[in-house]
């Protein structure tokens, strides 16, 4: 096995050209486990700690640029306000000591279907940024994920970036395990509302935001969205006039955005839950997230509580 | 491969590295540093915690190579420090360790390293005394299997108000 240790994006890229079977690490949660259990035997290590360009983030135009190598510690400290959705995920993520190490650009690389990060991602409309010494390229969330434990990715690519638009309104994770740390989720829902400019009563121009965006995790080959469910939640909030009333939001609406979340998600049974459960407790997190998120977005225009 | 760090202040050189060599098997079979514990190698048990360029982290999910020229910090490093808070010596040991030993939270041992390691990057972050949730937030990655924790959240509580000068060592 060979240790490649470059100190630039350069070097870096230049090398996983050369050696296309060098596995990239970074915080190693992942990667040293299996090299630990002999589950696995790369004809190199690619380490990307010294990569000075992945450690950083920027925000402009609305976007947040969240290099690869910025850890979920960094990201809970830094970027809560930015990425309150992505912050919460992070804080699921594994123990302190994991999250001191663990990356988003080694969640994405593990492509794993129950990655804590992935929901989230695919409900704020994020793009994984690959580069190569061919170039970069960005990759949207949603088409990145091909099967458990694949990507887009090509062999000579390495995440370097992911792109996620700071959030429009308010946004939610809720992840199931059996306990509050070091669990993989036996399934997790992300969501994120998208209400017109300025808020209840607000009168922005037509057609700005007043979308949903979802994320499941855990609950299928991939990381998935829940196409019919954002389209049933955005036609119910703008055909009830919701978003500029704000007010308390009807259970059936609630109830059928958990049904709807529920049928898009394509579950197995596994040692850490039956399909049954998952699709049952995907209804309940996709109910209870939209009942939070609602009720800050109601907090923030100073509507009082539903009671 | 050859790796150099710097741990517990001193510069160490381990050779004969392999290349997907955990720094906790340079720590325990190479530099003579068998503090940090084996246990589960994936990340799950904490009883490896050591700090690498001051962040706690499990040695065992950091490959060798990635320590190379950085500072390490063992269990082993913790007793004969002083930190400047605790007026009141309490022998070679750091007050964490100590309250582990007065407060009836070690057993099998195991555990404790990384407990420890843990505890005093909390208390050192921490102004006054920590809240229980911040304890146990802090500790949520370290498993014990003896004790069932309440001994080890009140070594914490001690060590904590120890540092604090509330409570004589």
């Amino acid at each position: 096995m060979d240790f490649l240790q470059p100190t630039s994006l350069a070097d870096a890229i230049a090398a996983k050209a050369e050696f296309p079977g060098a596995v990239p690490i970074a915080g190693g949660t992942d990667v040293m486990v299996e090299i630990n259990f002999d589950t696995r035997r790369p004809e190199a290590l690619l380490d990307l700690n010294r990569v000075p360009e992945l450690t950083s983030w920027q925000f402009s135009d609305g976007t947040v640029r969240l290099g690869a190598g910025v850890t979920y510690t960094r990201l809970i400290a830094e970027l809560g306000s930015l990425l309150p959705g992505l912050a919460m995920a992070a804080r699921t993520v594994g123990s302190p000591q994991i999250r001191n190490r663990g990356t988003v650009g080694g969640n994405l690389g593990a492509a794993s279907p129950a990655g804590d990060c992935h929901p989230v991602l695919l409900a704020a409309g994020a793009s994984v940024e690959a580069t190569s010494v061919r170039g970069s390229r960005m990759i949207p969330a949603t088409g990145f994920f091909t099967g458990p434990k694949r990507s887009a990715l090509a062999a000579d690519e390495l995440i370097t970036s992911v792109l996620v638009p700071a959030a429009a309104g308010p946004q939610q994770f809720a992840k199931i395990g059996t306990r509050n740390a070091m669990v993989i989720a036996v399934c997790a829902f992300a969501l994120e509302l998208r209400p017109p400019k300025g808020g209840p009563g607000g009168s922005g121009p037509p057609g700005a935001g007043r979308t949903v965006g979802t994320g499941i995790g855990s609950a299928g080959p991939t990381p998935l969205r829940a196409p019919e469910a954002e389209d049933f939640l955005a036609g119910a909030l703008a055909g009830s006039g919701l978003w500029e009333s704000a007010a308390c939001l009807p259970d059936r609406i609630a109830g059928r955005f958990g049904e709807l979340v529920a049928a898009a998600a394509r579950p197995i049974d596994d040692v850490r839950g039956t399909a049954a459960y998952r699709r049952h407790a995907l209804s309940v997190l996709a109910r209870r997230t939209l009942g939070w998120a609602w009720d800050s977005y109601r907090a923030g225009g100073g509507v009082p509580g539903c009671g | 491969m050859r790796v150099r760090m710097k741990v517990n202040g001193q510069p160490m050189i381990a050779d004969d590295v392999w290349e997907g060599e955990s720094l906790l098997f340079v720590l325990r079979e190479r530099l003579a540093l068998p503090g940090s514990k084996n246990a589960c190698e994936q990340g799950e048990c904490g009883s490896c915690t050591v700090l690498l360029d001051d962040l706690p982290v499990c040695a065992c999910l950091v490959a060798a190579g990635q320590a190379a020229d950085r500072e390490v910090m063992t269990v082993e490093g913790l007793a004969g420090q002083q930190p400047p808070s605790a007026a009141s010596a309490t022998g070679e040991l750091h007050p964490v360790q100590q309250a582990f030993i007065d407060a009836g939270a070690v057993q099998c041992g195991f555990c404790t390293p990384g407990l420890i390691m843990q505890a005093y990057d909390l208390l050192r972050r921490t102004a006054g005394l920590p809240a229980d949730p911040d304890i146990r937030e802090a500790l949520a990655g370290n498993l014990c299997r003896c004790t069932g924790y309440e001994k080890i959240l009140d070594a914490v509580r001690l060590a904590a108000a120890r540092l604090a000068g509330e409570v004589a060592g």
